[in-house]
Order: structure tokens, then C-alpha cells, then sequence
């Protein structure tokens, strides 16, 4: 670690928030919109959720079957590995465990791969999407998730940068063995923890 | 790409209202593709950091690595680059990154940028200058004034189509950029590379899918004025 830049005060800054991540700052209000593709028009008369891959029971859900599912909803903050972190986000949908719960992975599938519909897809170990910990979300502060955000349905796993959130989600295939999604295939970290500022392969 | 490194500012040019461009002598470079960007890193002197991304407007084969950075008013990074860095500085830098938006030298690709979304783009180009390949390209960019456009006599030079938003440019009122003017543009087999603020990039790339270029084959890079690494603005 080098001295500092000179000349370098930065941001007036207080206390450090303990919500705050290594190298993130709050976006306050704001919530930027990074993604790679072209958005695409998803209605959700022809949106569906499918899991598939290392599973006992693969299984694909409509619009109508997700939202007769239990809710679930998710307050706190969210991470995107360009440094910027939003706090204090309120999300519903439903959680990821109600379809795993369903679709049931075999012993052997400890990965996933989550696609959407424009072909984006970003792989998490199946630890990180269960328990309480990922959800398929629907609503942002109450209102119908936008679809520069990802709507009408995008993942949320709050607890890793904000990439492994996929947008426009479509499928979830359970792995054996994990493989890169497309950022991960561009050099960025195949698990991507915030507090370990897990941002680029070889963090 | 490794971690971070030292590079020391060889060379500050304000040739634009409000950006910067910085030659930087990156200590053990690794040679980026067009489109990569690196990392910028700031320390202060109690340890607090700030960082942000920046596209390479350099071609690989230039020795120094060159950044074009627009000056946002509240922006922590992009107003120490531009108000308070002189040659002879250090600062740490960490790159190439990026294997996405990356032009391989070697196939069709139509290049659309809108405003500080031209640097990457810039980099594509000097690549095809260096191999000879400029007939690969064709290039749309969009500016509000033609002063207020980076590398407007490069890109005038690759042949680039110059869309103004705010004063009119030979006989093209200003207007923003629609399908007729990149449907002369489009050929089968490329790939297209957008860049630009959130807005333009969903425009533009929206443009492109209604003239039949397959979502598949457009690569964008987005960004948008809140405090975001700038080379993803």
C-alpha cells in the first residue's frame, strides 16, 4: 500500500458507516443503471421462472404460479461492485428456497447458474441463493420493479456485489461444478463478497 | 492484470471544457485491449479511499496510457483528476479490465458513442489506424456541441458520423440521433459497441434492435452522473 495521493482530501466524511463496505460509497437516492446489453421487453404474460439442471424435479413457473406463491420481501442494502452501495432498499418477490423447495437439488448440485432472458447469466455456489439469502423480486418500494433495473423479475442476493443479481431473470440451473458467468468469464470474481472486496478474479 | 501499480502522470491536457486527458506511465504495464478501462485509486492522507474506472483512449501499442475524464461538479475522482493532478505525480492505477467491451482488431463493428462514451471507442479506432483496418469500422458519435466532443478531429478523420444535440452541423440540424441516421451505418456480421450516459446507451442500442441488429451482437457500456466510475458513464 503506497502513501497518500497528493493533494487528495476526498469526500467530507464523518464517522465511517458501518453499513458501508471496503471502497464503496453511499449513492444516496440515486440507483445507477450498469448493464451490458440492450434492455429487453419482457411482459409478464410471456415472463417464467424456470429451475432446471441438478435437480429431482425440474420445474417452471408463469407470472400467475410465482405470485401464488409465498412473498417474501428483503430490507437493506445492496452493493455494486463499481463502488456504489444503496442503502435501506425494500424489495418483494419471493424467495429463492420456495423454488428450490419445489425443484429440490440432488446432493451433487452445489452450484448455480443464473440466466436471463437476454442470455446474461453469472454463477453463485447453490449456499449463496439458499437459505434466506437470495430472493426473485418483483417490487421496489412498493412499485412494480423497472425494467432498466431488471424488471419484471430479477434476482436479488444482496449479500454479494450487486452483478450477481441478475436482471431479466429467466432460468436457474443447478450445477455439479461451478462455472463463470459472463462477468466472471470477463475477469471479474467468481464469488464476489463486498466485505472482502471479492471484485476482480484473484481478490 | 494483476493488482495495483504505479503510474506516473507524464502529460495533462484540458483540450475540452470540463474533462481532463492524462498520459500515464504505467510501471510494468500489461497491454489492454481497445475498450478495456483501468482503475483509478485515491488515498488521503488519514487512509480513506476513493476509486473509479476510466476507459483507455490509447491504443495498446501507444507507450503511455491515456484517460480522457469529464470533470463532473460533485465529483470526488473525476475533480482531483482534473483540477489538482500535474506531471510528475503518482498515482495508483490497476488494469486492463474488461473482457467484454473489446473489439478484437479483426472484425466488423460499428462504433457508437455519446459524449465521454467516444473514449473507448477512440481506442478502437487508433487500434484499426495502427493495423490498417479502418475499413472495419463505422462510427456514429453524439455530442451536444462539436466543442464540447472528445477527439472530434480523430473521430472526423476515421469518418465518423457527428451528431450534434444542440447547434447544427453541416446540413444535419441539431436533433438526436435517430435510426436514419445509423441505418446507413449497419452491415451484417458486425458487432456493435455503444457507450454512453444510461440514457443515450439504452437509446442508441434501442435504435440498433429496431434496425434489425440482433441484441446479441450489441455490447454496451453504460453511465450516469452519480458519483459512478466515469468510464462506465
Amino acid at each position: 500500500m503506497p502513501g497518500p495521493t497528493r493533494g487528495f482530501l476526498g469526500r467530507r466524511r464523518t464517522t465511517s458507516d458501518p453499513r458501508l463496505p471496503p471502497g464503496q460509497y453511499d449513492v444516496g437516492g440515486d440507483w445507477p443503471v450498469l448493464t451490458a446489453e440492450p434492455t429487453p421487453r419482457i411482459s409478464p404474460e410471456t415472463w417464467s421462472i424456470t429451475v432446471d439442471g441438478e435437480v429431482e424435479n425440474p420445474t417452471t413457473w408463469t407470472w400467475d404460479q410465482a405470485h401464488a406463491l409465498p412473498t417474501s420481501a428483503y430490507r437493506g442494502d445492496i452493493h455494486c461492485v463499481t463502488t456504489w452501495s444503496k442503502f435501506d432498499t425494500h424489495f418483494a418477490g419471493i424467495s429463492v428456497d420456495t423454488l428450490l423447495d419445489v425443484a429440490r437439488p440432488t446432493a451433487e448440485g452445489r452450484f448455480v447458474m443464473a440466466v436471463s432472458k437476454t442470455g446474461y447469466t453469472t454463477n453463485l455456489p447453490i449456499e449463496d441463493v439458499t437459505g434466506g439469502k437470495a430472493w426473485l423480486v418483483w417490487e421496489f418500494d412498493g412499485q412494480p420493479l423497472p425494467i432498466e433495473h431488471g424488471g419484471p423479475v430479477r434476482m436479488l442476493v444482496p449479500h454479494l456485489y450487486f452483478w450477481k443479481s441478475a436482471k431479466w431473470i429467466h432460468t436457474i440451473t443447478v450445477m455439479k461444478r461451478d462455472q463463470p458467468g459472463f462477468w466472471e468469464r470477463n475477469g471479474y470474481h467468481d464469488r464476489g463478497d463486498p466485505w472482502k472486496q471479492q471484485r476482480y478474479q484473484g481478490d | 492484470m494483476g493488482g495495483w501499480r504505479t503510474a506516473t502522470v507524464a502529460g495533462v491536457r484540458r483540450p475540452v471544457v470540463r474533462s481532463v486527458q492524462l498520459r500515464l506511465d504505467v510501471h510494468d504495464r500489461v497491454d489492454h485491449l481497445p475498450g478495456q478501462h483501468y482503475v483509478v485509486r485515491l488515498t488521503a492522507e488519514d487512509g480513506y479511499t476513493a476509486q473509479r474506472s476510466y476507459s483507455a483512449a490509447s491504443a495498446p501499442s501507444d507507450p503511455l496510457v491515456e484517460l480522457f475524464i469529464e470533470r463532473l461538479a460533485d465529483g470526488e475522482v473525476s475533480t482531483y483528476l482534473a483540477d489538482v493532478v500535474e506531471p510528475g505525480d503518482e498515482l495508483e492505477v490497476r488494469g486492463p479490465i474488461g473482457g467484454w467491451f473489446v473489439w478484437d482488431g479483426a472484425t466488423p463493428a460499428l462504433l457508437v458513442g455519446g459524449g465521454t462514451g467516444v473514449v473507448p471507442l477512440v481506442a478502437m479506432i487508433r487500434h484499426a489506424r495502427d493495423l490498417g483496418r479502418l475499413d472495419l469500422l463505422r462510427v456514429a458519435v453524439s455530442s451536444r456541441t462539436l466543442a464540447e466532443l472528445p477527439y472530434a478531429d480523430e473521430l472526423a478523420a476515421a469518418g465518423a458520423l457527428v451528431v450534434l444535440t444542440r447547434e447544427a452541423h453541416g446540413i444535419r440540424p441539431a436533433a438526436r440521433m435517430t435510426g436514419m441516421d445509423l441505418f446507413p451505418l449497419v452491415e451484417p456480421g458486425q458487432t456493435a459497441y455503444v457507450c454512453g450516459s444510461a440514457g443515450f446507451a439504452e437509446a442508441a442500442s434501442q435504435l440498433l434492435v429496431g434496425l434489425g441488429v440482433p441484441p446479441s451482437s450489441v455490447r454496451v457500456e453504460r453511465f450516469g452522473p452519480s458519483g459512478l466510475p466515469d468510464a462506465w458513464r
